[in-house]
């Protein structure tokens, strides 16, 4: 029977697609319960931030926090994959029709970006 | 005499809160701990009828919140066990007649006169539940290998770490015990089945006891008669020792593996 499973490598057992499944929404939703009552208020601001300087969309700014160990991290991920950026002068946020509009190249993720 | 409260949970329904409740009040009871299993299940008894007891309910939990009966008039002796009592619940379909102070009122004066009060917990995280867990010293939260049992119960084990009595008040935690009840090591060996090792690793809580799927559970309630009592019954020696656990005996994991086939069997028998 094994060296018919070697030879025939069986699917993934439905245990183990369980298995996964539930790390996944488990790890989703143990992270949202824990969140503090400030986090979707602070999100939205660093969307506003950030928002001055790129074209950005609220979808692509996730921030999460995280424990591991004795440490909280506060985890904040802005994705500007193909986002548009805006000229700015002097710190002041420029005029956005007439911005010479540069685009993000899509490459590589980002280096903050840990593959999981 | 200051009893300990434990609360047997699990968020999801039908996994064997009632089952389990009544074979561990019955476990502890049958090693010489004076103990009082209660319904908090109100609006839909059942722990009488698990327990062998249902001819003899007279007054209810919600009869004694409401100072209508005394403490002794409901609570019912079990004809097996001297230190082992039931205390069913009402039928009212009014959930919110179990209150929390009048909750609070009962359990402390069953402190006075039991080593451990076993809290039989409804599904759900809705009142009962919530008031179930609440006062809980210590829980036992009963869950079957299955995704939907896993999530509730990790569901549960973060109320309990927020809603309860000691979360509120900054005490030592609730002491959290994992149950896993209906395994077959048959369908887990296939890979049919959670894993015991999966499934404590996704909830991390410390494992009290693995109770394998067994024919004797059902023969268990269609009699009253608490698990535990049925010495053959693979299921109810796996109740026994995860009572030992709980009182801190170290034992080791029973029922894991599938049972062997005799040689007759693996002769003849098919795959």
């Amino acid at each position: 029977m094994r060296l018919l499973n070697l030879i025939f490598p069986e699917r993934r057992s439905s245990a183990v697609i369980a298995r996964e499944r539930l790390k996944i929404v488990l790890a989703h939703e143990r992270a949202s319960r824990e969140a503090p009552d400030f986090l979707p208020v602070m999100q939205k601001e660093l969307l506003d931030v950030i928002g001055r300087y790129v074209e950005i969309r609220s979808d692509m700014i996730r921030v999460n926090l995280g424990r591991s160990g004795d440490t909280s991290l506060l985890e904040i991920n802005v994705e500007l994959d193909g986002a548009t950026v805006k000229q700015v002068k002097n710190g002041a946020v420029g005029d956005a029709k007439s911005a010479t509009a540069t685009r993000i190249d899509r490459g590589s993720a980002a280096p903050w970006v840990r593959p999981s | 005499m200051a009893g300990k409260v434990i609360v047997l949970t699990s968020g999801k329904g039908g996994v064997g809160k009632t089952t389990s409740a009544a074979a561990i009040a019955a476990g502890l009871a049958l090693r010489g701990h004076r103990t009082v299993v209660i319904d908090f299940d109100v609006g839909l008894r059942n722990l009488d009828l698990i327990m062998g007891c249902e001819r003899r309910v007279v007054f209810d939990f919600i009869n004694v919140i409401n100072g209508d009966a005394k403490l002794n008039q409901a609570l019912i002796k079990d004809k097996r066990n001297d230190n082992l009592f039931i205390f069913p619940t009402s039928q009212t379909r009014d959930k919110d007649a179990l209150k929390r102070d009048g909750v609070e009122r009962v359990l402390e004066e069953l402190k006075e006169g039991f080593d451990y009060i076993v809290c039989d917990s409804p599904a759900g995280i809705e009142h009962g539940a919530i008031t179930a867990l609440y006062f809980a010293d210590s829980a036992i939260i009963v869950t079957n290998p299955e995704v939907s049992s896993v999530r509730d119960s990790d569901r549960i084990i973060g109320i309990l770490a927020s809603k309860s009595r000691r979360a509120e008040f900054n005490l030592e935690p609730v002491a959290v015990h994992l149950l896993l009840s209906r395994y077959s090591p048959e369908r887990v060996r296939k890979g049919e089945m959670l894993a015991v090792e999966d499934v404590n690793e996704i909830l991390s809580i410390p494992l009290l006891g693995v109770i394998p799927e067994s024919e004797s559970v059902l023969k268990a309630s269609n009699t009253g008669t608490p698990v535990v009592f049925d010495e053959e019954s693979p299921a109810g020696r796996a109740y026994h020792d995860a009572v030992a656990r709980f009182l801190g005996e170290q034992r080791e994991l029973r029922f894991l593996q599938p049972e062997r086939r005799s040689f007759f069997r693996a002769l003849f028998g098919r795959a």
